[in-house]
C-alpha cells in the first residue's frame, strides 16, 4: 500500500511540477501577480511529494518488500541496514528518483532565498527549473519506475546488492555528487531566464553565483570522495581511470570551475557575458551527456547501469529538446551580449579569460576521448578502438600545467589593469624561492624527481603569491592579523581553493611518481622488503560476517625492526550473489599509505599478495576536500547575508513605531 | 538477441568480480617493471572497461601468461603490442595506435589548443580604447534629456 | 560576437547529437569484431582430448566444420550442447572441439554425461590457442570452411535459430567453391 502511495505521490508531485511550468507562464503573458508567484509555493508541493515518494521506496527497502522488482533486484534480508538504505539508489531507477528528488530540493531552495530577485525574474527561473522537473518526472515514471511489483509471484530473497556497493562510499557519494549534477540546473535556468526575459544586464550573474558555488562545490567533494572510494574500495590502489563514467563527472566540474570564475568577471566588469551564459548551458548540458552516458548502454563502464537503449534515447530526447532550445534561444538573443568594458592585458580578466579557454578546451578534449570509440565505429563498419588512460594522461596534463602556472600568479592580478610590477617584475623573487623550496621538499620527499620538483615548486610559488595578496590587504593597517581573520570570506573561499588545487596537484605527482608496488606470493612466515619497509605475512583465518564469508589476512608491517601496524585484508564471499570481492587494508601514514590487498589462494598455504606504498596520496582527497570547502566557504560572504540598506531602514522603522509606547 | 548477450555478459562478469594480485616471476627488474606496465594499458576483451592487471576473467588470465612469456621469449613491447593487435585488434591498447583513422583523436587536442591560442589572441587585440563617441543619434536624445531637466 | 560565430555552440551541440542517436545503431558495445575472418585456423600443436595424440591445424582440413571452444567452468555451454547436438544429428555439421582452460578429467565426464556430438576435441589447457583465435569468453563458435579459413565467428551460446540464421549460410558458401 505504501508503495502504491510513493508511486502517487510522484505522479502527483509532476503534476504539481507541470503546473509550476504553467501558471507562472500565464501570469507573465497576463501581468497576473498572484499567478506570477505561484512558482514559490507550487515548489514546496513538489518537493513534499517526492520526498514521500522516496520515503515510500526507502520503507519498501527497509522492511525487504521484495514484491517491488527494484528491492528484489538490489536488496537481500542479510543486506545490513545501512546499505539497505543506500541500496535505494545503488541502481537506475532509484537513483533517478535520487535525481528527482535534489531537483526538487534545488528548486525549493531557489524559490526561497532569492528575495533580491524581481518576482518576474525569479518566476522565469522557477518555470525553467520546473520544466526540466516535468522531463524528470515522465522520465522516471514512464519508463523507469522504481515502484512496479513483480506480483502476483514474488521471490522470497532478493538479489542482493552488488558487493562492491555494500561501503559508505555508497551512502554519501551518490547524494553529494547529485547535488552538484543536478545544480548546475540552477545557474542554467539563470541565464536561461535572463536571455527570455531579454535582461542582459550583470544582475543575473550577481544572483546566480552563490547557487553556481554551491553546485561546484557539492561536485568537487562528490568526485573526491568518488575517487578516494574507488582507491580503498577496488583493491588496485588506482584511484582514477579515465573511465567513461568517471569522465562523465569530470567534465562538468571542469566547465562549473570556468562558469564560477567567468561569473565573477560578469558581475564585477561586465565582460564576458556571452561566455558565462555559454557556459552556464553547457556546464548543465554536461550534467545531463553524463546522465545519458551512464544509462544508455552506449559506452561501456564499470560504473554504469545496465539499461536498454529505449531508456537512453529518451534521454537523449530529452537532452535535444533542452539544451537545443536553450542554444536556439542563445542565438536569437546573443547580439544583445555585447560587453562594452574592455580591459588591458594585465588585467585580471585576461587571466579568466585564459581560464575559461583552458578549461573549456580541456573538457572538450575529454569529451573527444570519451566519444571517440562511437565515431570509430560509425566510421570504420563496425571495428572497434580502445581510448585508455594513456591517451587521456598524454593529453590532459599537458593542457594543466599552464593552468597551474597561471594560476601561481593570476591572484595578483586587479580587475581592468595590474601593476607590471607586482605581476611580471615581483614574481622573480618569488619564483627563485619558491623553487629553492620546491626543491628543498623533493629532497626530503627522497625523490629528486623532475616532475616532483616542478610541481612542488609550482605550489610553493601559487602559496607565496596568495600569501603575497594577503599581505597587500592588511599590509600598513593597525593590528594587521586580526585584519588578516576579518578579511571577506570571499578572499579566504579563493585562498583556499587555490591552495587545495596545488595541494592536490602535489599529492597526483607524489602517488604517481614515488609509489612503490609489488605483487608477490607470500606464505605464511614470509617477509617482504618494500621501501624501508619489512612485511611479515602470517597466513589467514576464517571470518564470518553479516553476509559474507571471509579469509582474513594478518600482515605485520615493520620499519627498522620496529612495527609500525598490523593489517589485516581480506578476501570475501558474499552469500546471497556467491561473488567474491577483495577488501584491502591501509595504513595511513603521513610518508605515505601502505596498501594491501590479498590476491588468489595458492598452492602450500600460500596467497598472492599487493603491497603498495603510496606516499602523499591523501593529498589528493585532502585536497579536493579543501576546494569543495572553499565553495561552501564563499556562500557565507557577507554579501549574501546582509540585507539591504532600505529595507533594514524600513524593518527598524516599523519596529520603532510599534514599540514606541510601551 | 541482445538479451542473450546481456546475460551471457553478467554471468562473466560476476566471475570476473575481484580485482586479481599478479605476482609473476621474472629472471631481472626490468622484464618484471615491463610486465607491469604492459599488463596496466592492455585491456580486458571480455570486461567492462578494465585492464589485464585488474581483471580475474579467464581470458584476462591467459592473455597475462601470453605477455609474460613473449617478454621471457626476448620480444620488445611494440611487438607483444603487434602479437595481441593481430589476434583482438584496437579494442586490446588501451593507447590507440598511430592511424589514419586516429589522426583525428590524436590531433583534436592539438587543434583545440591552437584554436584556444587564436581565440585568446583575437580577443586581446581588441583593447580597450576608451569610452566610444556618441552618434549623432545619440548625441541630439542627450541634447534633449539635458535641456528637460 | 559577431553573428555567424553565434551559431557554433548549436552546429556543434547538433553534431554532438547526431553522433549520440547514431551510437544506439552500432552494435552491442561489448562485442568484438573478429579480426581472424578469411585468415587461416593458427598453427598448434595439442593434444586430443580422448586419445591424447598430438593433433595440429593440418588435421583440421578437409571438410567445412564448426569450432566450438567451450569449457566445463562455463555455465551457459550446458545449454549450448543440447542444441549442438541436435545441430549434428539433424544437418550432418561436423563440429570440432577446443576444450579452454579445463580440467581433462572433468571435461571427459562431461562429455559422457552429456554425449558427445563432437568429431573430436583439442585440449587448449593453456589458453594459447583461444588467445590466437581472439577468443574473449566460452563459448564461441568459428564456421571453417574445406581449405581451414575461418569465414564466421559467432560469440555466445548457438541455438538452432542461430545455425539457420547465420552458421548455415556461411557453411553453405563455402561448399559452392567460393570463400
Amino acid at each position: 500500500m505504501i508503495v502504491e502511495l510513493g508511486h502517487f505521490c510522484l505522479v502527483i508531485a509532476c503534476v504539481l511540477a507541470g503546473l509550476q511550468m504553467v501558471l507562472p507562464s500565464v501570469g507573465l503573458f497576463r501581468g497576473n501577480f498572484l499567478l506570477i508567484n505561484t512558482g514559490r509555493s507550487l515548489a514546496s508541493g513538489v518537493f513534499l511529494f517526492t520526498v514521500l515518494s522516496f520515503c515510500a521506496l526507502t520503507y519498501a527497502f527497509l522492511t525487504n518488500d521484495f514484491s517491488v522488482a527494484y528491492v528484489a533486484r538490489n536488496s537481500n534480508t542479510l543486506l545490513p541496514w545501512q546499505y539497505q538504505f543506500s541500496a535505494v539508489w545503488g541502481a537506475h531507477e532509484g537513483s533517478f528518483l535520487l535525481w528527482t528528488l535534489v531537483m526538487s530540493t534545488w528548486t525549493l531552495l531557489v524559490a526561497n532565498f532569492s528575495k533580491p530577485l524581481s518576482d518576474e525574474f525569479r518566476a522565469r527561473v522557477l518555470i525553467v527549473m520546473a520544466g526540466l522537473s516535468v522531463g524528470f518526472y515522465l522520465f522516471l515514471l514512464l519508463t523507469s519506475n522504481p515502484f512496479e511489483r513483480t506480483l502476483p509471484f514474488y521471490p522470497s530473497e532478493g538479489a542482493d546488492l552488488n558487493p562492491l556497493l555494500q561501503d559508505f562510499g555508497l551512502i554519501v557519494h551518490p547524494p553529494l555528487l547529485y547535488m552538484g549534477y543536478v545544480g548546475l540546473a540552477v545557474p542554467f535556468a539563470f541565464a536561461i531566464a535572463s536571455l527570455w526575459s531579454n535582461q542582459l544586464d550583470v544582475s543575473w550573474a550577481r544572483w546566480s553565483r552563490p547557487w553556481t558555488n554551491a553546485a561546484w562545490a557539492f561536485l568537487t567533494l562528490g568526485i573526491t570522495l568518488g575517487s578516494w572510494w574507488a582507491y580503498y574500495e577496488l583493491g588496485w590502489g588506482g584511484w582514477w581511470f579515465w573511465d567513461a563514467v568517471e569522465n562523465a563527472s569530470f567534465m562538468p566540474w571542469l566547465i562549473a570551475t570556468a562558469l564560477i570564475h567567468s561569473l565573477a568577471a560578469t558581475e564585477k566588469r561586465g565582460v564576458f557575458k556571452s561566455w558565462t551564459v555559454l557556459l552556464a548551458v553547457f556546464g548543465f548540458s554536461f550534467s545531463l551527456l553524463g546522465a545519458f552516458l551512464v544509462r544508455s548502454g552506449i559506452l561501456t563502464s564499470v560504473h554504469a547501469f545496465a539499461v536498454d537503449a529505449e531508456r537512453g534515447q529518451a534521454i537523449l530526447w530529452f537532452i535535444t529538446i533542452v539544451i537545443g532550445g536553450s542554444l536556439t534561444l542563445y542565438s536569437l538573443r546573443a547580439w544583445n551580449l555585447k560587453s562594452v568594458v574592455g580591459f588591458d592585458k594585465s588585467g585580471r580578466e585576461n587571466f579568466i579569460l585564459a581560464n575559461n579557454l583552458l578549461l573549456t578546451i580541456s573538457a572538450a578534449v575529454i569529451l573527444v576521448g570519451t566519444l571517440y570509440p562511437l565515431a570509430y565505429e560509425a566510421l570504420n563498419d563496425g571495428a572497434k578502438i580502445s581510448v585508455g588512460p594513456p591517451y587521456f594522461n598524454a593529453v590532459f596534463v599537458p593542457l594543466m600545467l599552464p593552468l597551474l602556472v597561471l594560476m601561481a600568479f593570476s591572484q595578483r592580478s586587479q580587475w581592468a589593469a595590474t601593476d607590471l610590477r607586482v605581476l611580471v617584475y615581483g614574481q622573480g623573487r618569488l619564483l627563485a624561492g619558491s623553487t629553492v623550496l620546491g626543491f628543498g621538499v623533493a629532497l626530503l620527499l627522497g625523490a629528486l624527481d623532475l616532475w616532483i620538483c616542478g610541481i612542488a615548486t609550482l605550489a610553493f610559488w601559487l602559496t607565496l603569491n596568495l600569501g603575497m595578496e594577503l599581505r597587500r590587504r592588511v599590509k600598513g593597517r593597525q593590528a594587521p592579523w586580526r585584519r588578516l581573520l576579518k578579511q571577506p570570506l570571499a578572499v579566504w573561499s579563493m585562498v583556499i581553493g587555490h591552495f587545495g588545487i596545488a595541494v592536490v596537484a602535489l599529492g597526483i605527482v607524489s602517488a604517481v611518481m614515488m609509489s612503490e608496488e609489488t605483487d608477490l606470493r607470500m606464505a605464511p612466515g614470509d617477509t617482504a622488503t618494500v621501501g624501508d619497509l619489512e612485511v611479515k605475512f602470517l597466513g589467514t583465518e576464517a571470518v564470518q560476517g553479516p553476509n559474507y564469508l571471509s579469509d582474513q589476512g594478518r600482515l605485520e608491517v615493520y620499519r627498522a625492526g620496529q612495527l609500525l601496524a598490523v593489517l589485516q585484508p581480506e578476501k570475501r564471499r558474499y552469500l546471497a550473489s556467491q561473488s567474491i570481492m577483495t577488501e584491502a587494508d591501509i595504513l595511513v601514514r603521513f610518508a605515505g599509505d601502505i596498501y594491501v590487498a590479498l590476491g588468489e589462494p595458492l598452492s602450500e598455504g600460500a596467497w598472492a599478495v599487493r603491497i603498495h606504498i603510496k606516499p602523499l596520496v591523501r593529498l589528493i582527497w585532502i585536497g579536493g576536500v579543501l576546494i569543495g570547502l572553499s565553495g561552501f566557504l564563499s556562500l557565507l560572504d557577507r554579501r549574501y547575508r546582509v540585507r539591504s540598506v532600505l529595507r533594514e531602514k524600513e524593518i527598524s522603522e516599523r519596529q520603532g513605531s510599534e514599540t514606541a509606547y510601551v | 538477441m541482445r538479451g542473450t548477450f546481456v546475460v551471457i555478459g553478467l554471468l562473466m562478469s560476476i566471475l570476473a568480480q575481484a580485482t586479481p594480485v599478479n605476482p609473476v616471476e621474472m629472471p631481472n627488474d626490468t622484464l618484471k617493471a615491463r610486465y607491469y606496465d604492459l599488463i596496466a594499458e592492455l585491456r580486458c576483451p571480455q570486461c567492462l572497461n578494465t585492464n589485464l592487471a585488474g581483471s580475474d576473467a579467464m581470458i584476462a588470465q591467459n592473455l597475462r601468461e601470453t605477455v609474460r612469456r613473449l617478454l621471457l621469449e626476448g620480444k620488445t613491447d611494440a611487438e607483444i603490442r603487434t602479437f595481441l593487435f593481430e589476434r583482438y585488434g584496437d579494442f586490446i591498447l588501451y593507447d590507440p595506435r598511430w592511424t589514419p583513422q586516429t589522426w583525428l583523436l590524436w590531433g583534436t587536442p592539438f587543434l583545440f589548443a591552437v584554436l584556444g591560442l587564436w581565440i585568446w589572441f583575437r580577443i586581446n587585440q581588441r583593447s580597450y580604447q576608451g569610452p566610444k563617441a556618441l552618434d549623432p543619434e545619440e548625441q541630439d536624445k542627450l541634447k534633449q534629456l539635458l535641456d528637460k531637466g | 560576437m559577431s553573428k555567424p560565430s553565434v551559431l557554433i555552440p548549436i552546429v556543434v551541440f547538433a553534431a554532438l547529437v547526431a553522433l549520440l542517436g547514431f551510437g544506439f545503431r552500432l552494435s552491442d558495445p561489448r562485442l568484438l569484431p573478429s579480426e581472424n575472418l578469411g585468415e587461416p585456423i593458427p598453427a598448434f600443436q595439442l593434444p586430443n582430448l580422448l586419445t591424447g595424440r598430438l593433433m595440429t591445424e593440418a588435421d583440421l582440413t578437409g571438410e567445412p566444420f564448426l569450432l566450438n571452444v567451450w569449457a566445463t567452468w562455463c555455465p551457459s555451454c550446458v545449454a549450448e550442447h543440447d542444441a549442438l547436438t541436435a545441430i549434428h544429428t539433424q544437418y550432418g555439421v561436423k563440429i570440432i572441439g577446443v576444450n579452454y582452460n579445463d580440467d581433462v578429467d572433468a571435461a571427459r565426464r562431461w562429455l559422457e554425461q552429456l554425449g558427445d556430438p563432437y568429431a573430436f576435441h583439442v585440449v587448449d589447457a593453456e589458453g594459447t590457442l583461444a588467445v590466437d583465435l581472439g577468443v574473449y569468453g566460452a563459448p564461441e563458435t568459428f564456421v571453417v570452411n574445406a581449405e581451414g579459413t575461418i569465414l564466421y565467428r559467432h560469440v555466445g551460446v548457438v541455438t538452432e535459430g542461430v545455425y539457420q540464421d547465420t552458421l548455415a549460410t556461411y557453411l553453405a558458401q563455402d561448399s559452392m567453391g567460393g570463400s
